[in-house]
């Protein structure tokens, strides 16, 4: 059996490291919200004709009127260029007459008389009434799927004591695993102008939903091995669950890992920010089911920090003693 | 040793495999396989029903999402939610009359119309939402051409059109069909009365005699004027008393009842969608190849099974998708993904189960019961969870009319129902199978040898007694 509790602030200081850096990352450079948050305007636009750099492509959007405009290159000679919001669509109403071209029609037309033929992949605009609408939700549904995650455990857990630690250390490992994921989209954000958007938020749930799917199947172990045997110490029917759930957990995130770097190495461009950001998660859960969760559990169980607290304070009792 | 339920139930699951491949097929499958020797072409019909293909979301097909939101003007007076129901009406009837098929139109939160047009540009499906629409009275000229109704008020010619008539609309029954009842404005019934009269010059049958109604451009319904028309009058003609409902329904509404505003909109080309469904069909065969073959090496012949397994159930779910249908979309594509690692997981599981009972010593029926049973509950509950995920998931989707998500939660609620039907009854089916075989007995086939089982900890009893 292999002794996981006892080296538990080795797990907890390791994963600390990473989820420190995490922080650090998005205190630091913070998300960089897409559309779908701030509001404004993306396209990608593909030149057949010739090589466009991404100088000459900025400095034709500035000559367009839109010196805000963000290129990135993105693949074989194409681009994403995002705006602030475009005037594209004017209301829709009963009067006469048609649909007066929008501004991204003039866009596309400034930019074929500069480097000729292009071809416009994809477009997307988002005004600022909807967005602050779905940065509400997004939060709403993350909330949301924590709370009901943590009072299924605590029921699902309900003949153990304390059942309800085990939905709240399964919580505290997604948020955990949340945070990583969050921390590698603030990096992504920095050096390749990833931006958050709804993909980031599939992404954010995908990997809470590993992550709880994974720390249950460890939690359930647990279970039957407190249930069986009620008075083995708590460590050990963690170390023991641990090991039995070792090679599942491995072979499990293994299995999905592969599905993923399939998908990374042939898959197209678009999901490829989000399939590495699952591929992290992924690997980000399925540790802390071990490293996090089981042994937030056992410190729980401990009261580790109860003794921490005491010793420090101890400590500073027995230093004032002295100084007195 | 096999028994008859588990015959039968091995049997059902070859059929059901069977059944679902042939529904999954593709039409054209040398795109995503190498060589040209499959069979290829639309392939079954039986009676009606044809195979269809996998309805794909726009992100993969290529074509234009808009929200659009009511902008009412400041005073405006009427019923909000029942002017945006009439404009949804109006927005699917023009899109419909584009022929555009697989269109969707939504009511979404905030008073706004979430619209899905596949296959087109943003530019086409704006011209095509925005264009004027209007109720228009027409007649026939000595030429017999269709041309505009019109009549002389306050020395201006005006046509005849919705705006001369009161929101106040019904249909009703006459005789053996059914007609809309409607009372003209006063400028209306002036233009009405001098259309009507003008018309009833015409002897019965003459086309110039006729009054047609037209929406958008569509016949609504051309009938014959029986007499002067004032005040009121009918629309005659409507077959059922659902189309002269929706009529008046339409004539209440006219035109787009109130201004809307694009606040959301994206566009994806056809040729982007089409890489991308190559692509992601491509990886997925690597991606499960690359599963099995390390299912295989791991757990031997439970890994044959559990490989098998897996193409029961990718079957299964690409079956559902397409027989529902779901619409499948490249976040959809990722869900599937990970709903093929949660079935995996419950096999993982269970081998890992079984292997732990077949090295304590238990015969390998026992061992399959045992390991079946313990790992139910571990598999019911990481899935039941996911599951509550996708319910969120799906609302929060809904709420804002985000369909990548919805579509997420969708595509991975499935995956993870049939994975569970999958995990506890197509592998152990399999297993069951194996059972009275040669093969059950080796115990390398199930990689079951080589190390002693760690026994869990007790309480040492002897210990406990003697202190």
């Amino acid at each position: 059996m292999l002794d996981f509790a006892g080296k538990r602030w080795w797990y907890l200081g390791f994963s600390g490291v990473f989820f420190a850096a995490a922080l650090a990352a998005l205190a630091i450079w913070g998300l960089k919200p897409g559309i779908e948050f701030t509001s404004g305007s993306t396209f990608t636009v593909q030149f057949l004709e010739r090589p466009v750099s991404q100088a000459e492509l900025r400095q034709a959007m500035r000559e367009l009127g839109h010196p805000e405009a963000r290129v990135q290159a993105s693949g074989e000679n194409t681009y994403i260029v995002r705006t602030s919001e475009l005037e594209n669509a004017p209301s829709l109403t009963s009067g006469a007459g048609p649909v007066p071209p929008g501004e991204i029609d003039d866009i596309e037309r400034g930019l074929q008389e500069r480097f000729g033929a292009l071809q416009r992949k994809d477009f997307a605009t988002v005004s600022g009434s909807v967005s602050a609408e779905i940065a509400r939700y997004a939060t709403l549904a993350v909330l949301a799927a924590a709370v009901a995650i943590l009072v299924y455990i605590w029921l699902a857990f309900r003949q153990l004591p304390k059942p309800w630690r085990y939905g709240a250390c399964a919580v505290f490992a997604l948020v955990h695993d949340a945070v990583i994921v969050m921390g590698l989209f603030a990096v992504l954000g920095e050096f390749r102008g990833v931006e958050v958007d709804t993909a980031f938020i599939t992404a954010i749930l995908t990997v809470i939903g590993f992550s709880v799917h994974d720390t249950i199947v460890v939690f359930d172990r647990i279970r039957e091995v407190v249930t069986q045997d009620p008075y083995v110490p708590f460590e050990e029917a963690v170390n023991a669950s641990l090991t039995e759930t070792l090679a599942r957990s491995i072979n499990t995130s293994l299995v999905v890992v592969l599905t993923i770097v399939a998908m990374l190495l042939i898959g197209g461009e678009t999901i490829r920010n989000f399939l590495l950001v699952l591929l992290v998660g992924i690997v980000a859960g399925t540790y802390s089911s071990i490293g996090v969760a089981s042994q937030v559990l056992v410190a729980w169980e401990n009261r580790d920090l109860a003794r921490f607290w005491r010793k420090i304070r101890g400590q500073g009792e027995l230093a004032a003693a002295e100084a007195a | 040793m096999r028994s008859l339920s588990t015959v039968l139930l091995f049997l059902f699951v070859v059929a059901l495999t069977t059944f679902s491949i042939i529904v999954v097929w593709p039409s054209t499958p040398s795109r995503y396989l190498p060589g040209d020797f499959w069979p290829s072409g639309r392939g079954i019909k039986i009676g009606d029903w044809e195979r269809e293909t996998m309805r794909l979301g726009l992100d993969l097909r290529g074509g234009a999402y808009l929200v659009l939101e009511a902008d009412p003007p400041p005073d405006y007076q009427g019923d909000l939610d029942q002017a945006l129901e009439s404009a949804k009406q109006v927005v699917e009837r023009r899109v419909n009359a584009f022929g555009v098929s697989e269109a969707e139109i939504t009511r979404a939160s905030g008073n706004r119309l979430s619209v899905q047009v596949p296959g087109i540009s943003l530019t086409e499906a704006q011209n095509l939402i925005g264009k004027t629409a209007a109720l228009e009275f027409m007649v026939y000229d000595d030429q017999y051409n269709l041309v505009p109704a019109t009549g002389v008020v306050n020395g201006q010619t005006l046509q005849m059109t919705g705006a001369y008539l009161k929101n106040n609309t019904y249909p009703s029954r006459l005789g053996t069909t059914f007609a809309v009842n409607f009372e003209t404005t006063g400028v209306g019934a002036q233009l009405m009365e001098q259309i009507t009269t003008r018309a009833l010059q015409y002897p019965p049958g003459d086309p110039r005699r006729l009054l047609v109604v037209r929406l958008d451009g569509q016949v609504l319904s051309e009938a014959e004027v029986q007499a002067v028309i004032r005040d009121a009058g009918q629309i005659t003609g409507q077959p059922t008393f659902s189309a002269a409902n929706t009529l008046s329904k339409q004539l209440n509404s006219g035109a787009l009842p109130i201004p809307l505003r694009t606040v959301q909109a994206s566009e994806v080309s056809a040729t982007l969608g089409e890489d991308s469904v190559l692509a992601s069909v491509k990886a997925g065969l690597v991606g499960m190849a690359a599963v099995m073959i390390f299912m295989v090496l791991y757990y031997r012949l439970p890994g044959v099974l559990a490989a098998a397994a897996l193409v029961v159930y990718t079957s299964v779910v690409l079956m559902i998708f397409k027989l529902v249908p779901v619409t499948l979309t490249l976040s959809g594509i990722a869900a599937f993904v990970l709903s093929v690692g949660m079935a995996v997981d419950a096999n993982v599981l269970i081998f890992e189960r079984l292997k732990e009972e077949l090295r304590r010593g238990r015969t390998l029926n026992a061992a399959i019961d045992i390991g079946f049973r313990r790992a139910w509950l571990s598999i019911r509950d990481s899935n039941v969870s996911t599951l509550i995920t996708c319910v969120i998931l799906y609302w929060f989707g809904d709420q804002f009319g985000a369909a990548l998500v919805k579509g997420f939660a969708l595509t991975l609620a499935i995956g993870v129902l049939v994975s569970m039907f999958s995990a506890i009854t197509v592998t152990r089916t399999f297993l069951k199978m194996v059972l009275g075989t040669p093969m059950a007995k080796s115990a390398f086939l199930f990689n079951a040898s080589e190390r002693p089982v760690q026994e869990r900890p007790r309480r040492r009893m002897a210990e406990a007694a003697g202190e």
